[in-house]
């Protein structure tokens, strides 16, 4: 069953339309890009699907439930998770803790005011798992804050990993990271895609990653779908070159 | 365990040492019983805010209100129904709690100081509503003409009334079960949620946390043990006023946690302690002690954010 599907969605934020009429529909197992210019409008589709925002227009179906009206956590429960484009984690706690926190959530105990001796077993074993994948076992009693940029990134999509998301969205992931992050970065998300077959909506500026990467591509300008297709097609698409790929090269 | 945990569990047995023994302590650096009591009881109001302050990240300016109906609550109880000293303390607490779940729920979505406004605003109410009911809570004067009595378990009394150290080691018994309670919630999935909200509320709301209601359920927690040191407070006075319910009771509470470093267990203990030992001493020599913990406050957060107790421990967490 189609995982997300967003009719018409559109945005304003004063007289600016930040999305205008967007519509996209991803499947089970499928990895979207959605690349466009600063300013494009990228991150706000993020939102008024993760809910922060209520679109001006149009509605959010997540596996075939209308959820334009729910708010973010509520979406979260249905299997929604996302990054953001500036770093959300829990600063003063250390890496594990961050971890610890979104396994434990996830695992319904947000209300529990005590936890046996066997389920603090299992939500040590998945902390530990998450850290391990996320190359952080080793930093495990850092405090998250004083990471350094690309390690607090892993924190955060960790933290998304461990509510086991049926759609997981990451903003940017790869932004302001070296050459080397950006290779592990892209290696986690290659392997979350084609070994556990999550389905993935990943907006990135980096071209490398993005044709590496996505089975599919959108492309944003000015809060419209300038285009739409496979990444050869969209490589070749005469209409991207000259409105996005042109202004980035301007 | 980590050392920074056994230093940790360490401090946590030297405070209960001190706690258990303070009665005998106090009277040797030229204290009192009933000053050790007033610690107790002060120490765990500031502690049962900084629940919401410290390990929520909500500061209220209101909680006098549930202090001080809590207090109301155990002194008309004996007073008006003749009620012992354990259902006084009850009926007071389960009144501060009602309100306090009424009142979180009209304020919880507020934030910062919008939140420390409102709390103030409704404390104020309870305050007023104390002054002016002369018939039912004494006015002005206060709540007169009562006293705590002997606790009877049936095999055995206890002279809380009689004998000032009897209701030392009953307030520390019931400061005991509270904080024990506190310390247990806040190192459970629970309190973690709580600790989320402080550090990030967005990353705990699209982790799936619903930030307001967990922002009520630690108002409503705070409020109850706030009402537990209010209760006790009656008892320890045999006496209330509209003093207990009056928002400078609130500010005070706030400075004790933050004076003692309100991101550690024990530091508004520590506050407390402070802030009743200093407001005894000076009140004895000027009527002006307010400045002097003034000063003493401004000093301390200038020069150690973190409080008395982040000084003491430098970079170690609680
Ligand atoms: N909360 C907001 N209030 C007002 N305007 C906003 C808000 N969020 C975004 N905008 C505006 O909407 C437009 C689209 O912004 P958005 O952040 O979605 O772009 P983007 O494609 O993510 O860009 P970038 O690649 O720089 O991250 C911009 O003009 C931005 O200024
Ligand atoms: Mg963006």
């Amino acid at each position: 069953m189609t995982v997300l599907q967003v009719n018409g969605a559109s945005k304003r934020f004063g007289s600016l339309v930040a999305i205008d009429d967007v519509s996209l529909t991803i499947e089970p197992g499928e990895l979207r890009a959605i690349i466009g210019p600063n300013g494009a409008g990228k991150t706000t589709f993020f939102n008024l699907v993760s809910g922060l925002f209520a679109p001006t227009a149009g509605s959010i179906k997540f596996d075939g439930r209308d959820v334009t009206a729910l708010p973010p956590e509520e979406r979260v429960r249905r299997g929604m998770a996302r990054t953001f484009q500036i770093t959300e984690i829990f600063p003063e706690l250390p890496v594990a803790d961050n971890i610890r926190v979104a396994v434990e959530i996830a695992a319904g105990y947000r209300l529990k005011p005590w936890l046996g001796a066997a389920a603090r077993a299992v939500v040590a074993a998945r902390v530990d798992e998450l850290l391990d994948m996320g190359g952080l076992s080793d930093k495990s009693d850092v405090r998250a804050g004083a990471l350094s940029h690309g390690d607090q990134r892993a924190a955060e999509i960790m933290m998304s990993l461990a509510l086991r998301p049926r759609l997981l969205m990451l903003d940017e992931p790869t932004a302001g990271m070296g050459d080397q992050e950006t290779y592990d970065i892209a290696r986690l998300i290659r392997r979350l895609h084609r070994q556990e077959g999550l389905t993935i909506m990943l907006i990135e500026h980096d071209m490398r990653v993005v044709f590496n990467l996505a089975d599919r591509i959108m492309v944003l300008a000015e809060g419209r779908v300038l285009a739409e297709g496979a990444p050869q097609e969209i490589a070749d698409s005469d209409k991207v070159q000259a409105a996005y790929l042109g202004k980035a090269a301007a | 365990m980590r050392p920074a945990r056994h230093r940790a569990r360490a401090f946590d047995a030297a405070v209960c040492l001190l706690l258990l023994f303070m009665p005998f302590w106090m009277g040797a650096i030229g204290g009192y019983t009933e000053l050790a009591t007033r610690i107790i009881v002060m120490g765990l109001a500031a502690m049962s805010l900084n629940f919401l302050l410290g390990f929520t990240g909500v500061l209220s300016f209101g909680h006098a209100a549930y202090f001080g109906l809590g207090a109301y609550g155990a002194a008309m109880a004996i007073k008006y129904l003749d009620a012992g000293t354990l259902p006084a303390i009850g009926l007071g607490v389960v009144v501060a709690t009602f309100a306090a779940m009424a009142i979180g729920a009209l304020i919880v979505r507020r934030r910062g100081v919008y939140f420390a406004m409102v709390t103030i605003a409704f404390g104020q109410v309870f305050y007023f509503l104390a002054f002016r009911w002369n018939a039912v809570t004494g006015g002005d004067d206060g709540l007169t003409g009562w006293h705590r009595l002997p606790i009877n378990f049936g095999f055995a009394t206890l002279d809380i009334f009689g004998n000032d150290k009897a209701f030392y080691y009953f307030a520390l018994a019931v400061f005991a079960v509270s904080v024990a309670a506190m310390a247990k919630l806040i190192d459970s999935p629970f309190g973690r949620s709580l600790t989320a909200i402080r550090e990030n509320e967005r990353r705990a709301r699209f982790l799936g946390v619903p930030v307001e209601f967990h922002i009520w359920l630690s108002f409503v927690i705070s409020c109850l043990f706030v009402s537990v040191a209010g209760a006790l407070y009656a008892l320890l006075n045999n006496f209330t006023d509209p003093r207990a319910l009056r928002f400078d009771l609130s500010g005070n509470l706030v400075i004790m946690a933050v004076l003692g470093g309100m991101r550690f267990f024990w530091g508004p203990l520590i506050g407390a302690a402070i802030f009743v030992a200093l407001q005894d001493y000076v009140s004895s020599h000027t009527e002006n002690w307010m400045s002097v913990i003034g000063l003493v406050f401004v000093l301390v957060v200038r020069f150690f954010p973190r409080g008395v107790l982040g000084m003491l421990r430098g970079g170690a967490k609680a």
